[in-house]
């Protein structure tokens, strides 16, 4: 408990320290930043490029728009991140199963594995942003009878397309790495595939497979907010960061603001897949060879 | 079906013979050539009876005990566990099992450990709950129940893979050098729980070993194994009685050390160095 409260507190002093970092660079680095010809290495330090970490917090708490009766920026926000959320907790769902569902598939049969492995590697090459009008218009011509096919269906797709790669991977690896005694042991129980699969493979594998589930979480999240940026749909953080990013010079507080709920969104699911790990701790145990 | 003829006393419940292998071979294929690692190996064992497997580093040991376990198939040959193959034996959980190493599940406790065979057979929780009770008391290990085997030694882990070989009371028990890792002191202890457990369950024990005295002290008879081919070469009948070996005087006794001479000679024999791998303690 006092590790995990040690680690919270190492959270919280490494966000102070970004912010100390931010400040610290803006008041000593060059106006103008610093450029190598026509590259800029470094941003410029001017308050509109860096705003003041606590004019980008004090914008929150200000009302989104001039109109009378709108929300403060805060609110817009977090309304914005929990529409992000659904959808990048839905897309780790689905990554989540399709992944464990490949890995228990390649670890039955070989021939599964070789043949789906490699594919399951070359389609992590396949760019974002090349594949998010591909799917887009693939789902607006699905049949799918009553269900129409909503545009936020089309990102939580393409979210899981990056989440369920380290969650195959991993998973495989795990189910894959119990010791030959075990294998043995099992076998000598006369157990078949899935009772030795309850008993030995699943167990075994968790050390491997939480991991994995934090990196699809992280792909999940990235995958979501780039992907409404992609597709361009409206409700979403990946929206709000297009849309503020034109109040750069106008308004230079508000576009940081749907990037903190994107790392808070981060922060939240980081968080959850942490829960996760904590009734599983046993299975984390290492064997200690006689 | 009751029968009026009075009761065999010295009928064993599951029959007279636990394991019959005739003519056993078994050839690895490797990409450096074939190795022969058994020749035609035949071997009985009688129901309760305790055989063991000595011989050089490399003559089959492990080989053979695979193949009566059905972890392995021989390339030539029968073995019957109980007047059934090898197959059907191991689903019917015929015999329980202990490698050299304790090869325990990290993340079950001592106790979850000693009732997975239970668990994996289907027997009620308060069954298992009562059985493993039991065993862990038998190995001494009754504060430890509730311990993950990374709390235990090694020799404490071993103890545990020890009680759940013979946690569902199996007819035949195979166990690989189970007590390799360990130290004199260790081995000795364990080996009078073996035999205290052996005397309990009635069980017939095929065991691997390396070490001549601890062969002579469990065994009934001890196979003696020869290399490249691995054959055996000569099988040392040891006339100590049970009841001789629970006493710890049994290591000082004359009888226990003309059997060692025995198995010893039989060990070198046409061989003019010692057999390597072969503890001479
Ligand atoms: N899976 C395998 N593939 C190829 N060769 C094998 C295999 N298993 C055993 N062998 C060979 O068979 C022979 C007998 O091996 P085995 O493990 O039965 O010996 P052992 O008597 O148990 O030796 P030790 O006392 O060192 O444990 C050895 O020469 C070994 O190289
Ligand atoms: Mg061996």
């Amino acid at each position: 408990m006092t590790r995990r409260l040690a680690g919270a507190a190492l959270g919280l002093a490494t966000l102070v320290l970004l912010a100390v970092v931010w400040e610290l660079y803006k008041w000593l680095g060059p106006a103008d930043g610093w450029s190598i010809g026509e590259a800029r290495v470094l941003p410029r330090t001017s308050d509109l490029a860096m705003p003041h970490t606590w004019e980008i917090l004090s914008r929150l708490a200000d009302p989104l728009t001039a109109a009378p009766g709108a929300p403060s920026l805060a609110r817009a926000v977090l309304a914005a991140g929990a529409f992000s959320f659904g959808i990048a907790l839905l897309s780790w769902l689905l990554g989540v199963t399709v992944g464990i569902l490949l890995a228990l598939g390649m670890q039955r049969l070989r021939v599964v594995e070789s043949a789906v492995l490699p594919l399951v590697i070359l389609s992590q090459t396949i760019p974002l942003i090349a594949l998010a009008p591909l799917v887009r218009g693939w789902g607006s011509r699905l049949y799918l009878g009553p269900v129409e096919w909503e545009p936020w269906m089309s990102v939580a797709v393409i979210a899981s397309y990056l989440a369920f790669f380290p969650v195959a991977v991993g998973a495989l690896r795990g189910l894959q790495s119990p010791d030959t005694i075990h294998v043995e042991l099992m076998r000598s129980y006369g157990a078949g595939w899935w009772a030795t699969l309850l008993r030995l493979r699943l167990p075994a594998s968790v050390p491997h497979l939480l991991p994995a589930l934090r990196l699809a979480a992280a792909n999940a999240v990235v995958g979501t907010v780039v992907a409404e940026v992609a597709t361009g749909i409206p409700g979403g953080l990946g929206r709000m960061i297009l849309e503020f990013a034109n109040f750069a010079s106008s308004d230079p507080a508000k576009p940081w603001a749907p990037l903190l709920g994107a790392v808070l969104l981060g922060l939240v699911v980081a968080g959850l897949v942490a829960l996760i790990g904590l009734p599983l701790s046993r299975f984390r145990r290492v064997e200690v060879s006689a | 079906m009751t029968t009026q003829t009075a009761p065999q006393r010295e009928e064993h419940p599951r029959g007279a013979v636990a394991v019959e292998v005739t003519g056993a071979t078994r050839v690895f294929q490797g990409s450096a050539g074939t190795v022969t690692a058994l020749d035609g190996v035949d071997l009985t064992v009688g129901a309760g009876e305790f055989v063991s497997l000595i011989g050089p580093s490399g003559c089959g040991k492990s080989t053979l005990l695979r193949l009566i376990a059905d972890l392995d198939r021989p390339s030539a040959g029968t073995i019957e566990v109980f007047g059934r193959t090898a197959e059907q034996a191991r689903l019917a959980h015929d015999y329980g099992i202990a490698f050299q190493q304790a090869g325990l599940l990290p993340w079950r406790t001592v106790r979850a450990n000693i009732e997975l065979p239970l668990a994996m057979h289907g027997t009620g929780r308060a069954a298992r709950r009562e059985r493993a009770d039991y065993l862990v008391e038998l190995v001494g290990l009754a504060e430890f129940a509730d311990h993950y085997p990374d709390q235990l030694s090694g020799g404490m882990q071993q103890r545990v893979a020890i009680a759940r070989a013979v946690a569902e009371e199996p007819s035949l028990l195979l166990m690989d050098e189970p007590f390799g890792a360990l130290d004199e002191m260790t081995r000795e202890r364990l080996q009078g729980e073996l035999v205290r457990i052996c005397a309990e369950t009635r069980a017939a024990v095929v065991f691997v070993t390396h070490s001549i005295p601890e062969a002579v002290f469990l065994s009934d008879r001890v196979v003696v194994m020869s290399a490249r081919p691995g054959r055996i070469r000569e099988v040392v009948d040891i006339d100590l009685t049970r009841a001789a070996r629970s006493d710890e005087g049994l290591r000082e006794d004359a009888a226990y050390f003309a059997a060692v001479t025995r198995v010893r000679e039989a060990l070198h024999h046409g061989s003019p160095a010692p057999a390597q791998g072969v503890e001479l303690r």
